[in-house]
């Protein structure tokens, strides 16, 4: 396993996706079964990954490295480093609770279940590849699961949804492209490698590295979703089964910011601290408060969460572009919590929505007598979106703000003022939804049961542990994030001395 | 190197593929006299183009030469085009044999039509001088009328042969004028001729413009490019469906291997490193670099409005994909041309395929309106919705399907050239085409069929065929390697 382990977690569920597809198509248990069991192994994997991960180094690690197209320098390069690491090992937990949250499919269960498995592989596959070429097409391989599993199994409007998402989603990859081929072209010999193009970082000209960085900016922008582009995450969210808006919010949102901090800031990091100010933390500062002003403006639970998401989110681009060691290594220790905790909350929708068919947070009333486990659930996942002290979200919301403090005094003071907001409306929808006089027509609702407890436990228990003991991760991340920090605060310092020095 | 120039006798010996083709053309239209059972020739004409296949692929590993007198060629460039015009035949002809559309017209006449157009189209491909050009290209223009009128019984096949007729005779007509020009300027009708003088510079750069302009307009017809495309949503709605995926292929790719041919020995250069050089003072790349990028704008954005008829669709993503293929000429290299015999290639599999699915639905409920794949996926066998889904998004351009190697290429040939303009509108262009393309799958998948539309069978005559170009296009897609180098070798033309 040692040395693959990394292909083995890419290809394994698109194995179990062919199996799937050679089942018969009404043994509905044994569909859902294998592809569980697909999951595990890269789960185990991941495991395995943790423990032997190697802490003390930048270099990557578990590298595979095959040429693909010889004539046209395209490899097939995969590995992890502290940047990676943390989302792999979210994406196969994520995917693996997400087959169990699936497990209410009844329409074409067999077309659901693979596509879902060749999403999870694409999902690993853009977070391993360290060939840009590679990364590009596993980028683009998941927009086509995500559109049938929107637009075949989501909601009253998932049409709309599904073809929003996969335009706005589009957009974004072709930009993408043109600024990977750019990059290829710039120097010889032509690479698309992507340790090699960010060691030649230097001789990319300023004005070539403004273009090319926006260009992937709005790509990444897109999915993270940035303010204004943001406009299909809602839509998406809420037409989505939940198990898909537990994936589009648990892993691929972070694959915006993960795309900047993998491509953006070693490949271009003059131009990475140009933009920092306007279009990471000032931008990031505006998504935490617009975020979470529209969510407090949501009568639609789903929505809601959709839009506290793109507050929290926020403070991931806020964070990495403060350029110390506390705000980068929060940022990236945000996409992980908010990974877990936002997969919570929309299984905890999901919860609800199967048992009422509506999300209308008017709507319901009381629960908390109702249903006393699924309340105490909410709350601790409220709580830990809120932020609050004890649990995971907390600590990476403080380094945040504690690496823009130095620099950003005020956007720091707006952007923890936006904490409040937070508390806001998630205690508003706690109100409504579980406090006060009980609905007449949910009297009998059921409490959550034990398939459900089971999709959560996991993710709670790492919302508290991180929450009180964050080392774990930071340990996995914090040196390749430091370096990448020195590399692009040093390369960009070097360019503006060098830009002095001419200067009389 | 100087070419060998062959006589007329010695030449046979390499024409071996177009000598069968033409005896196969002259024995079905013999046959058709005696054989009642009309199928029977369309098996014999499957047997000879497969034969031409093979005659094709055999002179691969030979000499290259300038074939009677110098009016055809036989290099890498000509039998890659012949190679792919005879599989595109030989498609054409494997779905003529499962289409009812073709069935219910038991005539025999057909296939032989349908061969003789095959070998205008390799002529077409091979041909080095306008007089040979411009025969080849009437030739096949004369063919495509009948084979599209071809349904006597139906007044919209006819009304699409006729308007098909017109605009072909005034595009041919205006290439002949501007052909006429490019003679009275350069003395000669032969490429090389023309080179040569042009490179001396006895020509005056604006007449030279204006008959290069006049004969655009006959290649732009047969590559379908704006502003020569208007007959081809007509005569693709019209037509059966075998001939529309032939015309949209064949005559495609021969019109794209003729202007190829044309411009960049006539009219350019190879000035070392796989660039080519202008000669004449002519600048036609920025012309051809406009009308790729109008070319492309114009056919998906028609194509946004089409909610009928899916052929008709499908002609407007067509002109949108010569838009594309025109991107790989206009940067004027190696690489810009083996992007695009790298697309031509791809475009077979994925277009033809797409026709393949039509036909099969055509066969099974008469139907071509979109209306008529409401739910196709979740009626019975899901197999012709998931082999459309994936020809479609194939063609929007997306990984891991053929389509978007086949992209990446000619993006990446622009970008090499640091046309981003281009570059940037044709990939907004792929945007613009996934909203046509992916309202035929939502149709498919994200509807529910309504109950009247009838369950799609797929026989496994046209099973197959439509087997065979979805590996195609999935294995294309991530093992590309073998055929780009192909391309990569056939961009040579012998004239040097």
């Amino acid at each position: 396993m040692p040395t693959n382990v990394l292909t083995w977690m890419i290809f394994l569920p698109v194995l179990g996706a062919i199996v799937v597809l050679c089942l018969p198509r009404n043994a509905a248990t044994l569909i859902k079964g294998t592809a569980a069991a697909f999951t595990v192994p890269p789960l185990i994997m991941s495991v395995w990954l943790f423990q032997n991960f190697d802490r003390t180094t930048t270099e990557m690690q578990f590298v595979t490295k095959i040429p693909w197209i010889p004539s046209f320098n395209i490899q097939y390069f995969v590995g992890v480093d502290g940047i990676s690491i943390t989302m792999v090992l979210l994406t196969a937990l994520l995917s693996f609770i997400c087959i169990f949250a699936s497990w209410g499919i009844e329409k074409a269960t067999k077309a659901y279940f693979a596509l879902f498995l060749v999403l999870d592989a694409a999902m690993m596959g853009v977070f391993c590849a360290l060939d840009f070429f590679l990364f590009f097409v596993f980028w683009e391989v998941m927009l086509l699961p995500m559109y049938f599993l929107i637009g075949i199994w989501g909601g009253p409007r998932r049409e709309y949804a599904a073809i929003k998402f996969f335009l706005y989603t589009m957009v974004g990859s072709v930009l993408m492209l043109v600024a990977m081929l750019a990059l290829y072209f710039y120097a010889e010999p032509h690479t698309f490698d992507m340790l090699e193009l960010a060691s030649r970082s230097s001789t990319y000209s300023t004005g070539f590295q403004r273009i090319a960085w926006i260009a992937l900016f709005i790509g990444f922008a897109i999915k993270i979703p940035a303010f204004p582009f943001h406009t299909w995450l809602p839509d998406a969210h809420v037409e989505a089964p939940t198990a898909i808006s537990v994936i589009l919010a648990g892993v691929l949102l972070k694959m915006g910011t993960y795309g900047i901090l993998r491509i953006n800031y070693p490949m271009l990091p003059e131009a990475t601290m140009e933009f920092a100010f306007w279009l990471l933390i000032a931008l990031g500062t505006w998504n935490i408060v617009y975020g979470a002003l529209c969510a407090m403006a949501q009568t639609d639970f789903k929505k809601l969460i959709a839009y506290s998401s793109i507050s929290h989110m926020g403070y991931v681009m806020f964070g990495m572009a403060t350029m110390t060691s506390e705000g980068i290594n929060g940022a990236v220790l945000q996409m992980f919590n908010h990974g877990t905790v936002t997969a919570m909350l929309f299984l905890l929708v999901g919860v609800i929505y199967d048992r009422a068919h509506h999300r209308e947070i008017n709507g319901f009333g009381g629960l908390a007598g109702i249903m006393p486990f699924y309340t105490g659930w909410t709350a601790l996942a409220f709580f830990a979106a809120m932020g609050l002290p004890g649990l995971s979200a907390f600590i990476s919301e403080v380094l945040v703000l504690l690496g823009g403090w130095r620099h950003y005094p005020a956007l720091t003071i707006v952007s923890a003022s936006a904490v409040v907001l937070t508390a806001g409306y998630m205690l508003w929808a706690m109100q409504r939804i579980y406090l006060g006089k009980a609905n007449e027509k949910y009297l009998d609702l059921p409490d959550i049961n034990a398939r459900e407890v089971f999709t959560l436990v996991p993710l709670g228990i790492i919302v508290i542990v991180l929450g009180v003991y964050p080392r774990p991760v930071l340990d996995l991340i914090s040196k390749s994030l430091d370096h990448l920090n020195l590399v692009v605060a040093g390369k960009a310092q070097v360019a503006l001395a060098a830009a002095s020095s001419v200067l009389p | 190197m100087e070419p060998s120039t062959l006589g007329n006798v010695a030449s046979l010996a390499y024409s071996l593929p177009e000598i069968v083709l033409g005896a196969a053309v002259v024995l079905l239209f013999l046959l058709d006299l005696v054989v009642t059972r009309k199928e029977t020739l369309g098996d014999i004409a499957l047997l000879a183009l497969a034969l031409v296949v093979v005659l094709s692929a055999r002179l691969l590993w030979g000499d290259s030469a300038a074939l009677f007198h110098g009016s055809v060629v036989l290099d890498g460039f000509a039998l890659f085009f012949k190679l792919l015009l005879a599989l595109a035949a030989f498609a054409a002809v494997w779905m003529s044999l499962g289409s009812r559309e073709i069935q219910r017209n038991e005539t025999g006449e057909y296939w032989a039509v349908l061969l003789a157009s095959t070998l205008g189209l390799l002529y077409m491909a091979s041909a080095t001088s306008l007089l040979m050009a411009y025969l080849a290209l009437e030739f096949v223009s004369l063919t495509s009328y009948v084979l599209s009128g071809f349904m006597r019984n139906s007044r919209r096949a006819s009304e699409a042969s006729l308007k098909y007729l017109i605009y072909g005779g005034v595009a041919s007509g205006t290439m002949i004028y501007g052909m006429s020009w490019v003679y009275g300027l350069a003395g000669s009708l032969d490429f090389r001729a023309i080179h040569a003088a042009l490179q001396s510079g006895e020509a005056a750069a604006l007449p030279l413009y204006v008959g290069l302009l006049l004969t655009l307009a006959g290649l732009g017809y047969k590559v379908a490019a704006f502003p020569f495309h208007m007959w081809a949503p007509d005569i693709y709605q019209g037509a059966p469906i075998p001939v529309t995926a032939f015309l949209a292929v064949g005559s495609k790719a021969a019109g794209f291997a003729l202007m190829i041919r044309f411009f960049f020995t006539a009219l350019a250069q190879p000035g070392g490193a796989g660039v080519y050089e202008l000669v004449g003072g002519v600048d036609w790349s920025q012309l051809i670099l406009v009308l790729s990028m109008v070319t492309m704008t114009f056919g998906n954005l028609a194509a946004i409005t089409q909610q009928g008829n899916v052929k008709r669709l499908l002609a407007y993503s067509s002109i949108a994909h010569a838009g594309y293929m025109l991107m790989g000429f206009a940067v004027l290299n190696d690489d810009g041309l083996r992007a695009m015999l790298f697309y031509l290639t791809v475009y077979y599999l994925m277009n033809l395929g797409a026709f393949v699915v039509v036909m099969l639905v055509a066969n099974s409920t008469g139907r071509e309106d979109l209306a008529g794949y409401r739910g196709l996926a979740w009626r019975g066998g899901a197999v012709p919705a998931v082999a459309m889904a994936i020809f479609l998004f194939s063609l929007t351009g997306l990984p891991p399907l053929a389509g978007f190697v086949g992209k990446f290429y000619l993006f990446a040939a622009v970008v090499e050239k640091e046309l981003y303009l281009l570059a940037v509108v044709g990939v907004l262009n792929s945007v613009v085409s996934l909203v046509y393309y992916a309202r035929i799958v939502r149709t498919m998948f994200l509807e529910q069929p309504t109950g009247g539309e009838g369950v799609v069978a797929v026989d496994w005559h046209n099973g197959v065929l439509l087997g065979l170009l979805t590996i195609g296009t999935l294995v294309l897609g991530v093992a590309w390697g073998p055929l780009i180098e192909f391309a990569g070798r056939s961009t040579s033309f012998l004239a040097y």
